[in-house]
């Protein structure tokens, strides 16, 4: 509703607005929709097309067979899955720990914030995290895009303003009743913060999903490459994917083999986000701003 | 400051080490995860600068390298490779910051004035969404709709123009990179800005209007003033981190347009170091890249302070 004492706006500026608003809309959807389109193209379409297509008008599913009838794409699918799966399962319960612990006044809890408040300022560098890696001996493990992100000060600290938030009174009857702890946080804290430890494990599984620096750094074996390595190395860096690679004949046009990489990437995203939409303006926004 | 803040509570609630012991060792227990993770983590590879004064030789490991002091440092200094990242990474901030970061502040006033929920709801929808992509997937789809072979100059030959080459021209890179950042996170950003447009009283706008202040009069003296304080603290910061200007983002476009326009601080390192062997002058140039960048922090935070803002770290908690 127009409040009363707002004019109505001239038509000229009404255009202006719709203009900017919609041409941004626009160049974000277009180019998602053109590769969505092209990866669902048949042959026919993108040659007709010259390359890209808009809306297939014979849709097929034959680069998805293709793509998936070598080993290539299932195995990164299956790393990308089990390094979100595991990573976020990990980094959810490392982080609601820490941050439980540390937002009552307790014994050490001041010096480990301090330590998890360094790591906002100042970061080791690549170097020195490959060196401690290799040490470990993680290269080439799996673990190596799991561990290093085990905990990220962003989401400590949403969760621990959040977790502040909570009222003593309610934590003290609770003790008061008997409770440790360890049942406190199960049985009222967790419960109670339901939604935002949702919007952290979403950002947490987004990031792990995303995560392509560290298994370029990590990893030298190309069976554990994830799928934002392959997207980097036969789309981006145009290595064909090859006939061997697939073991399928005749194979479909290279371009919406390629379009279906992107999709493959891009589809748990598109996924997750409907959920994440719906809680990190609240989550997000109560945990930075109230600081 | 904290350290006095919390010695006076410690002695407030002055009990013996035991009896706090026993009374809090579930806490300290659920703390030792993320405590070990940091220590393994983060704290190892802090001390791992150490490489950065050595002649670091991998198959002699830490214990075992040459200590050859400023050596590094001298040579950095000496190398124009790393002046010309160093430069790259200064342009592209300011690029960066005089034309990324009006345009959330410019969308979130835009949006704010829409009437109708419904087109808001889903402009925020569409607005919000590349900020989860991740760059690979940003860069393919800049280059698919772009690049030399891309959709726009697909249209262009066929229109029987000269394609243009966006994606490998140096000189443009610093544009080109900009418009990937506002295509991926101008949406987001503008989260903050709405975030405190809704916080303006609406019976300022409302007297105003009575008053016959027109939209233009409201929007200088109403909005802007009551988003002031939010665009100093996001600016003072984004001044604090100017040695970081995206990673990834990068690495993945130094190959196709050189690393002349394309190296920064970071992608040195990265070169330097783990691709070239030359560890000890890449940890060298990423530790001086971590020193200047946390003293630029820490010294912007202050400013924040002083200018009577939170900041990102805070005093009490």
């Amino acid at each position: 509703m127009r409040p009363v004492w707002k004019e109505n706006p001239s038509p000229g500026y009404q255009a202006i607005k719709a203009l900017v608003l919609g041409g941004f809309a626009l160049v974000i959807v277009i180019p998602i929709l053109v590769v969505i389109s092209t990866s669902l193209a048949s042959d026919q379409d993108i040659i007709d097309a010259g390359g890209y297509v808009l809306w297939p008008s014979h849709p097929t599913i034959k680069a998805y067979q293709t793509l998936f009838s070598g080993g290539l794409m299932g195995r990164a699918i299956l790393v990308s899955v089990f390094v979100t799966v595991v990573g976020t399962a990990i980094a959810v319960a490392v982080t609601i720990a820490l941050a439980y612990a540390t937002s009552r006044p307790v014994l050490f809890g001041r010096p480990v914030l301090l330590m998890v408040l360094f790591t906002l300022l100042f970061a080791p560098g690549i170097i020195p995290m490959f060196l401690v890696v290799k040490q470990l001996g993680l290269l080439d493990s799996l673990w190596s895009l799991i561990l290093p992100g085990a905990l990220g000060a962003f989401n400590f600290v949403v969760l621990r303003t959040f977790f502040m938030n909570v009222p003593g009174e309610l934590l003290e009857s609770a003790r008061i009743d008997g409770a440790s702890d360890f049942t406190i946080l199960r049985r009222i804290v967790m419960p109670l913060s339901k939604a935002v430890i949702a919007v952290v494990g979403l950002f947490y599984a987004v990031g792990f999903w995303n995560a392509f620096f560290n298994a370029l750094l990590y990893l030298n074996d190309t069976s554990k490459w994830p799928v934002q390595v392959i997207l980097r190395t036969y789309v981006l860096q145009g290595k064909s994917l090859s006939a061997d690679q697939l073991g399928v004949e005749p194979l479909p046009q290279p371009q919406s083999l390629q379009m279906a990489v992107v999709v493959v990437a891009l589809v748990p995203i598109v996924l997750l986000y409907p959920f994440l939409q719906r809680h990190f303006t609240k989550g997000v926004i109560t945990g930075a701003v109230k600081g | 400051m904290l350290k006095r803040a919390s010695s006076t509570t410690r002695v407030k609630s002055g009990l013996p080490f035991a009896v706090k012991w026993r009374r809090d060792w579930q806490m300290v227990l659920l703390m030792i995860p993320g405590v070990l993770f940091l220590l393994v983590f983060f704290y190892l590879p802090v001390l791992g600068n150490v490489v950065a004064f050595q002649d670091f030789q991998p198959y002699l490991g830490i214990m075992h390298s040459e200590w050859n002091g400023l050596q590094n440092f001298v040579n950095l200094y000496d190398n124009p490779d790393f002046w010309d990242a160093l430069r790259n990474t200064l342009v592209l901030a300011a690029v960066q910051l005089l034309l990324f970061f009006p345009v959330p502040i410019g969308l979130a006033l835009i949006v704010d004035s829409l009437v109708s929920n419904r087109v808001r709801r889903w402009f925020q929808t569409i607005a919000y969404l590349p900020h989860f992509l991740s760059w690979v997937l940003v860069v393919t789809l800049f280059q698919q709709s772009l690049g030399g072979a891309g959709f726009l100059n697909n249209l262009l030959r066929q229109a029987g123009l000269d394609p243009i080459p966006f994606m490998t021209n140096p000189d443009t890179f610093p544009l080109l990179v900009v418009a990937q950042l506002i295509w991926k996170d101008a949406g987001w950003a503008m989260i903050i800005f709405l975030a405190a447009l809704t916080t303006v009283d609406v019976s300022l706008y409302e007297a105003a209007a009575a008053d016959g202040a027109g939209r233009w009069r409201r929007l200088w003296h109403i909005t802007l003033p009551s988003l002031r304080t939010v665009i100093v603290l996001l600016l003072i910061l984004r001044i604090g981190d100017i040695l970081s200007v995206g990673f990834e983002q990068f690495i993945l476009q130094r190959d196709s347009v050189g690393p002349g326009a394309a190296e920064v601080l970071d992608t040195f390192t990265y070169y330097a170091g783990v691709v070239g062997g030359d560890w000890s002058s890449g940890a060298a140039a990423g530790l001086a890249k971590g020193v200047v960048g946390a003293l630029l922090l820490w010294g912007a935070n202050s400013l924040a302070h002083r200018l009577g803002e939170p900041g990102i770290f805070q005093r009490r908690s």
